[in-house]
């Protein structure tokens, strides 16, 4: 059964630009010098410098793709393929508190849908989505590498592993 | 978590218990650096290459290619930089080895790769690693700012003329950039597409000049091999399958890690009976996926009483393959048309899109394994989801399309009561 055309998904939304370019402070500057510094060419920096970006201002948004742009001596476009490529950079903002739950086989099987279940009920939202007070979003992900100590999750960058449902409320109960 | 060696001595794992193991001081108070030492006092770069093929051992993440021989490709005469590139975009499902040598032992990955760097003639390296490991990387960015200041990395290292540096860098979120040449492609700043083989990365790799990428598991045997040499670590293993393996085992066993083992381990039963503790809450064996996620799914009767040999030959005897050694353990409750659906939709996310049969084919099979789940099976879907994977398997541009297709194919022939339960809608 082929479906109506509308159902597919665009691609890629198009993306007003403008004229913004994100500025960075002198420390952030020379952390993005020194990666600069590593490669013989200059865009091999492209990935490290989105984590920077990101990290800055919270997602990489145009002005920032207009700084890498400017930085690496790219296109727009340029940023934008590798943007979309990859899964960790975030085009649109989240949550403080990135809770990425692996989904993956070992987890799967170790008991993640519990501890999927637990977070989304203690924080109203379904995965995919940002607590209304822009404090946390829950993203389910594949492997991350902790498969000995499923089920996990990952919050930001760290990792938590051996979940049990107690266990995610003594964690998300100790975040500032 | 158990993480230890099994039937030999630990090699890899030698030092991961002591107390501040990642530190250059410990390294060193245990045997570090020696074998970087050795190698460059008295070895030329191809008696390091020589040992390495005599050592017999063979690419640890996935592929078995005999590491020696991908070395010994780099050609000699050419006038172009050389890169040693490590592999450490870890993200086959089911695999963390990596993982635990990185965080404990820094600097074994350190001399692995200097040692590397040294039989190849590179001076610029790097070390990639997959974005959700940063922490990792942290501590592979300190264990580095130790061995420069430390005169074992940078210029004229511990005095001689070999001067090298090695970096790390940052995937962002890509099974695909843990295909060799999808991960320099990566690493040249652009969206992770594989490329076309031939040329080789040993030919034209990073840069469009001669590359060898190894994994950390790889690179971090070396520094054993010059220690004891070439034909003593094969010795550990078997003819073909040189020296120790590391196995990440996951799942329904009582004692899931990280398992050193010799190449050859006899056999597969008492591994996960006896070593891993046996099965979770006594349950029965149902299904072992012994090296990673892209592997064929092996039955229980596949196993036990069938005196399975853990190396590359024994495992392809027995119907699988050593791929990562990621091995996951799942019990009777597993139903293995979930198990594979589940590792469909990995494929299908992580597929890069590069070429039809495989962007196209994982999607499709996504669909179908959707459509049995939610009552809409027929019993043609068994034929139908096989004469998808054919038209993956070996069609695609990379492996990653071989990977999607071999789950699939062995599931459906090897536990055919779990599909045919969905496909009569029972």
């Amino acid at each position: 059964m082929s479906q109506p055309l509308t159902q597919i998904e665009p691609l890629s939304q198009p993306v007003n630009i403008g004229e913004e370019i994100a500025t960075f402070s002198p420390e952030v500057e020379a952390e993005i010098d020194r990666h600069l510094a590593k490669y013989p060419v200059m865009r091999s920096a492209i990935l490290p410098l989105m984590f920077i970006v990101q990290r800055e201002r919270g997602y990489l948004d145009p002005p920032g793709v207009a700084y890498l742009a400017k930085r690496l001596k790219l296109r727009y476009t340029d940023i934008w393929e590798v943007a979309t490529f990859y899964s960790m950079i975030n085009l649109k903002p989240v949550g403080r508190y990135h809770i990425q739950i692996c989904k993956t086989l070992s987890c799967k099987i170790m008991g993640e849908e519990k501890i999927t279940g637990h977070v989304c009920q203690r924080l109203g939202i379904k995965p995919g989505e940002t607590t209304s007070d822009g404090r946390f979003t829950v993203s389910m992900v594949e492997c991350l590498g902790s498969c000995g100590t499923a089920p996990m999750f990952q919050i930001n960058f760290d990792y938590h592993e051996n979940l049990t449902a107690a266990k995610v409320d003594t964690i998300l109960d100790s975040l500032p | 978590m158990f993480i230890g060696a099994i039937g030999c001595e630990p090699l890899q794992l030698a030092r991961v218990h002591l107390e501040n193991s990642h530190t250059l001081e410990v390294y060193r108070s245990h045997g570090g650096y020696e074998a970087l030492a050795q190698a460059l006092s008295s070895m030329s770069p191809d008696d390091v290459t020589n040992e390495v093929k005599k050592s017999a051992l063979r690419g640890r993440g996935g592929a078995g290619f005999p590491t020696g021989m991908k070395w010994s490709f780099v050609p000699k005469d050419s006038p172009k930089p050389k890169y040693v590139v490590c592999n450490a975009d870890e993200s086959e499902p089911g695999t963390f080895k990596d993982r635990y040598l990185m965080e404990r032992d820094p600097h074994l990955l350190i001399e692995g790769m200097l040692i590397a760097a040294y039989a190849l003639g590179a001076k610029r390296n790097f070390i990639y690693t997959r974005g959700e490991y940063k922490y990792l990387i942290d501590i592979m960015d300190v264990a580095l700012a130790e061995a420069r200041e430390a005169g074992l990395l940078g210029d004229r290292i511990l005095n001689t003329s070999f001067s090298c540096e090695i970096y790390t860098h940052t995937g962002a979120g890509a099974y695909i950039c843990g295909e060799e040449t999808a991960l320099l492609s990566s690493l040249e700043g652009l969206r992770g597409h594989p490329r076309m083989k031939p040329p080789f990365p040993a030919v034209s790799g990073l840069y469009a000049c001669p590359t060898v990428v190894n994994n950390v598991e790889t690179l971090t045997a070396v520094p054993d091999i010059i220690k004891i040499g070439g034909e003593a670590y094969q010795k550990l293993g078997t003819e073909k399958s040189g020296g120790t393996k590391l196995w990440s085992v996951s799942g329904h066993v009582n004692r899931p890690g990280v398992y050193e083992l010799p190449m050859g381990y006899d056999d597969m039963e008492k591994f996960i009976m006896e070593d891993c503790q046996g099965m979770l809450g006594g349950k029965e064996l149902k299904a072992v996926i012994p090296g990673g996620s892209s592997v064929y799914v092996m039955s229980a009767d596949q196993i036990i009483g069938r005196d399975v040999r853990m190396d590359y030959e024994g495992l392809v005897a027995a119907g699988s393959m050593v791929g990562s050694g990621g091995f996951i353990v799942m019990d009777e409750t597993v139903d293995i048309f979930e198990s594979t659906k589940n590792l469909t939709e990995f494929y299908k996310h992580e597929s890069c899109g590069w070429c039809t049969p495989c962007r196209e084919g994982t999607d499709w099979l996504v669909k179908v394994f959707k459509r049995i789940e939610t009552g809409g099976g027929v019993p043609g879907d068994a034929q139908l989801m096989l004469d998808l994977c054919d038209n993956i398997e070996g069609k695609s541009f990379c492996p990653l399309g071989d990977a999607a297709a071999w789950p699939i194919q062995s599931a459906i022939k090897r536990f055919p009561e779990d599909f045919r339960k969905r496909l009569e809608n029972e």
